[in-house]
């Protein structure tokens, strides 16, 4: 089976399903997983994106291929469920009840 | 414990000579102050409805609903490249011109004319009617009498505004005044990498300008953003701005802000430390082609070496902030009634060379959300209670001065608006 991501993040492709387009879409995700699912992935992500600070500077985005994009989106949803995992203690924003914010005008890749 | 220098006067509040009493809100709750407010400040100001980078051809259009104002607006570039705006009624039966689907969405794209979907009247890009079906059916219809109706539009610093008052003869540049005057020359232009965000808050649009217009509560409201001791050390500080200022119905905060990047790494998060980049930024500033010091001079007025970003408040609902990192925020209020509002921020970054600067940015602007999901959600908080009426009496501090100057100015634009209309005689109609 081909791999998700660039041979060098091989510990990545477990949670090939974060490899998600849009903010949008990668929030929906964050608010519908358990803390034990978002700390899962934080711990294998992480080290990993403290790792990769040089091959990511290396990858332009004109022209970026398959591989790299599902990187970039992968580390874009270590992004958005940071917060949970260093600040909130649990997926939604505190008070924030039935507040939402949502992405309308994204860049594409 | 004063940390930056205040006027002779003693208080900011003081200084530009508005009164120190509680404020009532009672402009915030009243269904019939904001009848007042749509009619004397969004039928009648330079409202700003987007970018010229929004129209990037002729032909390009983008449509706007103010619902405050009772109009939508197709906002187009023409075939000789200058932007228009134009109410969005067709002149046969008045059917709404340019919409997708749902006839209160707004919508955008490319084209050569706009065809109504009713009985396909075609108007130019420059509103004029040029096709009129089974022309010969109508009773000597003149066409030159039913182009669109224009509204005006002006750009400032790619910024597209329009007005909707025909009798409004105050050029755009003139009524933003001495802040956009020193503004100008920012390189806005190259900031052309957009993340754009939408909510509708259960608040008056005022609340939420207030709430970004003073950052009393920051250490507090958003303290869990910050690791713990930093959280302690914030809260004991507390804010305190490095200069207001007031012009007519507009104001600005100059900010101090050490984050970005932060005296210590300890400060922040660990996502902040491996991507070097927060809610104040990228620490690594793109090149814009002018340095910090070589800004223009309303920004960063009091040349500050620990600046860190200011906040513009254009009176009635746009707010710009500027950041030392080399990028810009804009907040917008639109009114839906006097108690919600559609709240938009938008990010505007130079775009990213690499996928690590894609990173960074995408950390600014998730970090921006969060912080709006904790205030959006306390001004629904807020606006509930000022409603039940149980007390009426707020004191505000001087770090709250611009919150006492926006609704001193809307309450001021309603009562010379009311004086106007008291002034002229009645006509049959």
């Amino acid at each position: 089976m081909a791999n998700v991501f660039p041979a060098e993040f091989a510990e990545l492709e477990p949670f090939a399903d974060w490899a998600i387009h849009g903010e949008r879409a990668r929030y929906a995700k964050r608010i519908s997983s358990t803390m034990e699912e978002l700390q899962a992935f934080y711990d294998v992500a992480f080290p990993l994106l403290e790792k990769g600070t040089s091959y990511l500077e290396k990858v332009s985005l004109d022209g970026i291929g398959d591989e790299d994009k599902h990187l970039l989106w992968a580390f874009c949803s270590l992004v958005t469920i940071a917060f949970p995992v260093e600040a909130w203690g649990q997926p939604r924003v505190p008070d924030s009840g039935p507040a939402s914010i949502d992405a309308v005008v994204e860049p594409a890749v | 414990m004063a940390h930056f220098p205040k006027p002779s006067e003693g208080s900011w509040t003081e200084h530009f000579e508005i009164d120190t009493e509680p404020v009532s809100y009672a402009d915030s709750i009243s269904p019939e102050f904001y009848e007042q407010e749509r009619d004397a400040i969004f039928r009648r100001t330079w409202l700003n409805v987007g970018r010229v980078e929004q129209l990037p051809r002729k032909g390009s259009y983008f449509t706007r609903e103010l619902d405050a104002a009772g109009a939508s607006v197709i906002v187009v570039r023409g075939t000789d490249g200058e932007v228009r705006a134009f109410h969005n009624v067709c002149r046969h039966r008045g059917n709404k011109l340019v919409w997708d689907d749902y006839p209160r969405e707004e919508t955008k794209g490319t084209c050569r004319a706009f065809t109504c979907k009713y009985h396909a009247w075609r108007y130019d890009l420059e509103g004029k009617l040029a096709f009129v079906q089974q022309e010969s059916e109508f009773f000597g219809i003149d066409k030159s009498e039913y182009g669109l109706l224009a509204v005006q539009a002006e750009v400032w610093e790619g910024f597209v505004f329009v007005n909707l008052d025909p009798e409004n003869t105050t050029p755009l540049r003139e009524y933003l005044g001495r802040f956009a005057h020193g503004i100008e020359g920012y390189p806005f232009h190259k900031l052309t990498q957009v993340h754009k965000y939408r909510a509708e808050i259960g608040s008056n649009w005022k609340l939420f300008i207030d709430a970004f217009a003073e950052f009393y509560h920051a250490p507090i409201l958003h303290s869990g953003q910050y690791t713990a001791g930093e959280a302690a050390k914030i809260k004991k500080y507390g804010y305190e701005a490095l200069s207001y200022d007031i012009d007519g119905p507009h104001s600005m905060v100059s900010s101090w802000g050490g984050i970005a990047p932060p005296k210590e790494k300890a400060m922040v998060k660990p996502i902040e430390r491996a991507l070097r980049s927060g809610l104040f930024g990228p620490w690594d500033a793109p090149d814009i082609g002018m340095s910090t010091e070589e800004l223009p001079p309303a920004i960063n007025p009091t040349r500050s070496k620990v600046w860190g970003m200011d906040t513009f408040v254009f009176f009635p609902n746009f707010m710009l902030l500027i950041w030392r990192p080399n990028w810009v925020l804009t907040y917008h209020y639109w009114p839906t009634s006097y108690n919600t509002h559609i709240f938009e921020g938008t990010c505007y970054f130079v775009p990213p060379q690499n996928a690590f600067q894609r990173l960074q940015q995408e950390l600014a602007a998730v970090s921006f959300k969060e912080y709006g999901l904790q205030d959006g959600n306390t001004l629904e908080a807020t606006q509930t209670m000022l409603e039940s009426r149980t007390v009426d009496a707020f004191p505000l501090c001087d770090q709250e001065v611009l919150l006492r100057h926006l609704h001193s100015t809307a309450q001021s634009y309603v009562r010379r608006h009311q004086q106007r209309r008291s002034e002229t005689p009645a006509t049959a109609s």
